[in-house]
């Protein structure tokens, strides 16, 4: 198990490495620079920021400088369009914001996502079901830039309840929105899994015999059929843990939150070069780290799987 | 009841300082939000607006965009300032001398004014910060203001071909700041209201490198100083106390929010979260006719063309054609863009320079007295002439760049040009890509726009030069050129931008479609706007609630 | 499509008639077959009761979309138009074609590339299989949004473009489910015939392996076309979407997300209820072909 860790982790630097060099390239090789404006600078002052910021070395020689920058100091560079913020700055303050709602975003979606799905799957083809598939499937289906305005209409324009935006430290009452336009498409998917996996399981053979013993079958539900019908929701919640966070760029737009999903979009479109590397190491890293919680936690919980 | 461009129409020349303090003081003549006779102050004096997206920089000398320019003006003060209507008003400098040639300004600097770490500004300060917009190793973005300014040497400096100490500014003394020009330039005293010109603080900015502009580190001389700067989430600015005119400030808490969805916006607007945001294109008369006492249109001092190429090498073969030009100028029904698609009292237009630009003289344009019917008819007969027509049809590429009006406006022209038999195609870039493109001419037509520098025609007019930086379309006219060299040395240069707008009309190396107004939701209780500036240049200073 | 094709290639074959046949059994899949069947229909042919086509501007409703540009049947436009006076009808109509080219181009270059290469992978195994792998590992832990964003900011917006992006990453799924299913197919007595016979690697990975794996292909590339459509959408908010004056369900919806503060309901209604309607009967089809083709059921 221990090997089969480092041996993932070893993995993971020439990874995030290679996606570096390719996130690298097609950027620069991208038209306009950060500092191509409408108002286009004269060639001296175009010079002088090239200088500065090192754009007139050649481009395997930024690149080697920049992962040097982050091996010896862990210093993602300054950012070329806020110009007093470092890269680590702007993701220091964006990042925790991200995090904060999206894993708020993540346990409800999770909690009430299982709720839902175990309940339609033990009440198969009742009322309880369809409704279920429905409000999943609905929830699925309703893309979170459509969601937001609508909330936005509803608790803040119509209602008064809820302030439309900011964050203000994480304030709760600055947190419901965001987090209602986060979770509830992920809810939805987990949802169907759930119920997917749980019917699975329970015509399953363990849990005839469980049945047959004489289990009440709340027992039978909690103690046998839960945790394999869990298995294949947990496989789905790696990713989607990264999706919760990257995919906040909306939640962003919408409700100025201030986190790093609208960074990054920004940082492609003004071509922000350090910091939409610096977002991109940081989700990847992201990525590949909580895929291998995942396998780990799938191999804690499923003794037959070996590594 | 009136709205408030009626409101700032009719302000006072002559304003009554009604604040307690100010009944005690010297009424000097510069005080800021002049409270109007008849205005009772409300007990809220807290004011908060719109920002589209995060400040890029809080460092006078970095930064870029217009919305960080608001908060500048906040924070730090430069040698003038502009009143409601836009003139000039003394800010640091109280008033300055002009030698002979017209080439040396010495300004005289107030004595009583302050950093807010309680150092006095000075001259030396200016001179810092200056040569700091100058200097290679400052890399401002904005190193070219000080080369439009004409100061001596600048771009040399710029240029790394001359030591920084080169630049022609000078402190006479502690209160006597003096700049050197290289040729006269009538309008320069109007470029000093520029934040890249605003001084700044050499001890502080030396001890803390490019931190100094976080709160509680910067340290401004202007009338607020920084509270909280989250980045893409807000700035908040409270009074200055060592500002020397602090007792005259109202607004106690500024807050500027960032909101990047326009609509969102608008909608916190009417929800109470803010007293100022801009209105979508479209929703203007709408909300004029729900609140008629806080929406607001006033012109505001930018140009919307579309740019035709006429490059030797890149330009499409058939816009070298000034008939073909013209034609498509023609058919373009800027009533309809104006009206029907933005909808915010903006001005259709047949010239470059805005209109309400100070001393500008339209010359007469023929075109913008025909119907619209008249326009088509004699653009099908141009294109006729030269050799297109609905059965041979011309293809051309429009490039634009994201955003919903531009969409909206690109979408319509489309239509209008289909009449005189163009074939367009519509290419939305993002931004980058379009300016990328439009700087190496690798487009057919391309929409553009321009915002005045400082409020004189020359700031429009200089563009379409063949020795100017940003003329794209590569449009040249030897007499065009003449006419605009020919208007920095003379006594009134107004009639010579008149000329130069006339070869633009015959040439037609673009096709104008709207000059911009301003299209505001304000709460109704606010005072001190600026709204009748025509730089939108406004000082939350000069700002004010009422009781209502 | 993806039906059209299971069912011509299970002619005769015993599990493939009682797939069908559980399919039709369920209510809630033939719905969606039934729905997308229409919806496909009226994308197709609903242009001929158009007045108007989708890029004409009426100049009487032009900027006046609130009072005048509501759903009528006596100027023609029967969703109502937006707020340039387009008819959101026809416009609906071109985006439902649109939406519905790029979920099952989308997914046809995930279905073909990850089949491909999730079967060699697995039919060859050893080094091969493990190399393969590692790559799909490493891929898979790249930002999937983030790479399509790039793409399309890098290179200009294409509907090409978009594909390439789409399908580029949407592939890695496949090819490991169908690498898992090639381990079990490929000591089936069958392919071992084959082997034995001398027959190419490649000729069985294409004759005799990938024809077993259609059915569960076909499953995950139905379930594939509503999430392409998703990442279009999204991809469309961003405004990095098709070109004007085209559009797809994703530009209509987001536009229509952006003016609902106004009151112009039928901009956001007309297109969602497309949307929704489609997106529905994709995921209940491929639900269903799931159920019909699990072995557990049988």
């Amino acid at each position: 198990m221990i090997t089969y860790i480092l041996k993932r982790l070893a993995i993971a630097v020439p990874t995030l490495l290679l996606l570096v060099i390719i996130s690298f390239l097609l950027m620069h090789a991208a038209p306009g620079g950060p500092f191509t404006q409408e108002r286009q600078l004269p060639p001296a002052v175009l010079a002088n920021l090239n200088a500065k910021y090192g754009l007139d070395e050649p481009l395997w020689r930024q690149l080697v400088s920049y992962v040097w920058g982050i091996v010896a100091h862990f210093d993602f560079g300054p950012s070329f369009i806020y110009k007093d913020r470092t890269v680590n700055e702007i993701i220091a303050q964006g990042f925790p914001v991200t995090l904060t709602y999206g894993t708020v975003s993540f346990v409800v979606a999770v909690v009430l996502g299982v709720a839902l799905g175990v309940s339609a799957a033990i009440w198969h083809n009742s009322w309880l079901d369809y409704l279920a598939v429905g409000i999943s499937i609905g929830a699925q289906v309703l893309p979170n830039f459509v969601m937001a305005p609508l909330l936005l209409l509803t608790f803040t324009w119509w209602l008064g309840w809820l302030p439309g935006g900011g964050w203000e430290g994480g304030d709760w009452r600055y947190m419901v929105m965001p987090v209602i336009a986060l979770s509830t498409s992920f809810m939805a998917s987990i949802a169907r899994l759930t119920r997917a996996s749980m019917l699975e399981v329970l015509t399953s053979n363990h849990i005839r015999t469980a049945r047959a013993k004489g289990l009440p079958e709340s027992q039978v539900i909690l103690k046998h059929a839960l945790k394999p019908a869990l298995l294949p929701v947990l496989s789905y919640l790696g990713p989607t843990f990264v999706l919760m966070i990257t995919g906040s760029v909306v939640v962003d737009f919408y409700f100025s939150t201030g986190g790093i999903g609208k960074s990054f979009v920004d940082s492609a479109l003004n071509r922000d070069y350090a910091v939409m590397l610096g977002i991109t190491i940081l989700v990847g890293a992201l990525t590949i780290f909580f895929n291998l919680v995942v396998d780990i936690l799938y191999a804690w919980i499923d003794p037959k799987i070996r590594y | 009841m009136t709205n408030l461009f009626d409101r700032g129409m009719h302000m006072p020349i002559n304003k009554l300082l009604l604040t307690t303090a100010l009944s005690l003081g010297l009424a000097l003549p510069t005080l800021a939000a002049n409270v109007a006779p008849g205005d009772t102050l409300a007990d809220n004096q807290d004011y908060t607006y719109w920002l589209l997206d995060a400040i890029k920089s809080m460092d006078p000398q970095i930064n870029t965009d217009v919305e960080g320019s608001g908060v500048l003006r906040s924070l730090f003060e430069g040698l003038y300032d502009e009143d409601q209507e836009g003139a000039l008003v003394p800010g640091v400098a109280l008033n300055h001398d002009l030698s002979d040639d017209k080439t040396v300004y010495t300004f005289h600097l107030r004595d009583n004014a302050k950093w807010s770490n309680g150092d006095p500004v000075t001259a030396q300060d200016f001179v810092y910060a200056w040569k700091r917009l100058a200097d290679p190793a400052t890399a401002s973005e904005y190193a070219w203001y000080i080369e439009l300014m004409q100061v001596k040497n600048a771009a040399a400096v710029i240029a790394g071909e001359v030591p920084v100490d080169d630049l022609g500014v000078k402190a006479v003394d502690d209160h006597t700041f003096e700049v050197t020009i290289d040729a006269p330039l009538p309008y320069f005293p109007k470029m000093l209201t520029h934040a890249s010109t605003f001084p700044v603080n050499q001890k502080v900015i030396e001890a803390n490198g490019d931190k100094w502009t976080e709160a509680g580190t910067l340290v401004g001389n202007g009338a607020y100083i920084l509270k909280e700067h989250v980045l893409g989430e807000k700035v908040v600015m409270e009074p200055n106390p060592n500002y020397w005119d602090n007792e005259h400030t109202i607004i106690q808490t500024v807050t500027a929010l960032t909101i990047n969805d326009q609509n969102a916006a608008l909608t916190r607007y009417l929800a109470g979260e803010l007293d100022r945001v801009e209105i979508p294109a479209g929703q203007y008369p709408r909300l004029k006719a729900e609140y008629p006492d806080q929406a607001v249109s006033v012109p505001q001092s930018c140009s919307y063309i579309y740019m035709f190429n006429l490059d030797e090498a890149k330009g499409p073969e058939a816009l070298k054609d000034v008939r073909v030009r013209k034609a498509l100028s023609y058919a373009i029904d800027r009533d309809i863009i104006v009206d029907k698609i933005l909808q915010g009292g903006q001005w259709p237009s047949y010239n470059w320079t805005h209109h309400s630009t100070e001393g500008f003289q339209l010359p007469d344009i023929d075109y913008s007295h025909w119907t619209q019917a008249e326009r088509d008819a004699k653009a099908l007969e141009l294109m006729k002439e030269a050799g297109y027509g609905p059965d041979k049809p011309l293809d051309l590429t429009l490039n634009y760049n994201t955003s919903e009006s531009h969409k909206k406006i690109a979408i319509a022209v489309q239509q209008f040009w289909k009449k005189i038999g163009v074939n367009l195609t519509l290419n939305n870039m993002e931004w980058k890509v379009h300016t990328d493109k439009m700087q190496n001419q690798d487009f057919d037509i391309a929409r553009y726009a321009w915002c005045g520098d400082y409020n004189e025609a020359s700031t429009y007019l200089d563009l379409f030069t063949s020795y100017s930086g940003h003329n794209n379309g590569k449009f040249f006219s030897p007499d065009y050129d003449k006419l605009m060299k020919d208007s920095k040395t003379a006594e009134d240069p107004n009639p010579m931008y008149t000329a130069a707008e006339q070869i633009l009309a015959d040439q037609m190396p673009m096709a104008p479609i709207y000059q911009y107004t301003k299209v505001e939701m304000i709460k109704p209780d606010m005072r001190g706007m600026s709204l009748n500036n025509l730089m939108q240049n406004w000082y939350i200073k000069d700002m004010y609630r009422v009781a209502n | 499509m993806t039906d059209d094709m299971t069912m011509r290639e299970v002619k005769g074959r015993s599990p493939w008639v009682d797939a069908r046949r559980r399919f039709v059994r369920n209510k809630a899949s033939l719905g969606g077959l039934v729905a997308l069947i229409l919806i496909a229909i009226i994308a197709l042919f609903g242009d001929s009761i158009a007045v108007w086509s989708n890029e004409e501007i009426d100049f009487n409703v032009m900027g006046q979309a609130y009072e005048l540009g509501g759903p009528s049947i006596e100027n023609g436009h029967y969703f109502g138009t937006d707020d340039l006076g387009r008819d959101l009808y026809s416009r609906t109509l071109q985006g439902t074609r649109i939406s519905l080219m790029v979920g099952i181009v989308g997914s046809f270059i995930a279905v073909v590339v990850g089949t491909l290469y999730g079967a060699t992978s697995g039919y060859v195994g050893g080094r091969t299989d493990q190399a393969m792998m590692r790559l799909v590992d490493i891929l898979l832990s790249v930002p999937f949004m983030f790479v399509v964003i790039l793409l399309l900011v890098m290179f200009g917006r294409s509907l090409v473009m978009l594909f390439l992006g789409i399908g580029l990453i949407s592939w890695l799924n496949m090819a490991r489910i169908v690498r898992g299913q090639t381990l079990s197919l490929k000591h089936k007595e069958f392919v071992e015939a084959a082997r034995a016979t001398g027959v190419a690697p490649f000729t069985i990975i294409l004759r005799h392996i990938v024809p077993n794996l259609l059915g569960i292909v076909a499953v995950y590339a139905t379930l594939l076309v509503p999430e392409m459509i998703l990442i279009e959408s999204f991809i469309s908010f961003l405004g990095l979407g098709v070109q004007e004056p085209l559009t797809s369900l994703g530009a209509l919806i987001s536009e229509g997300a952006k003016t609902i503060y106004y009151g112009t309901i039928w901009q956001l209604g007309f297109p969602l209820l497309f949307f929704v309607v489609t997106l529905f009967a994709f995921f209940f089809v491929g639900d269903g072909l799931r159920d019909a083709f699990d072995p557990k059921d049988r």
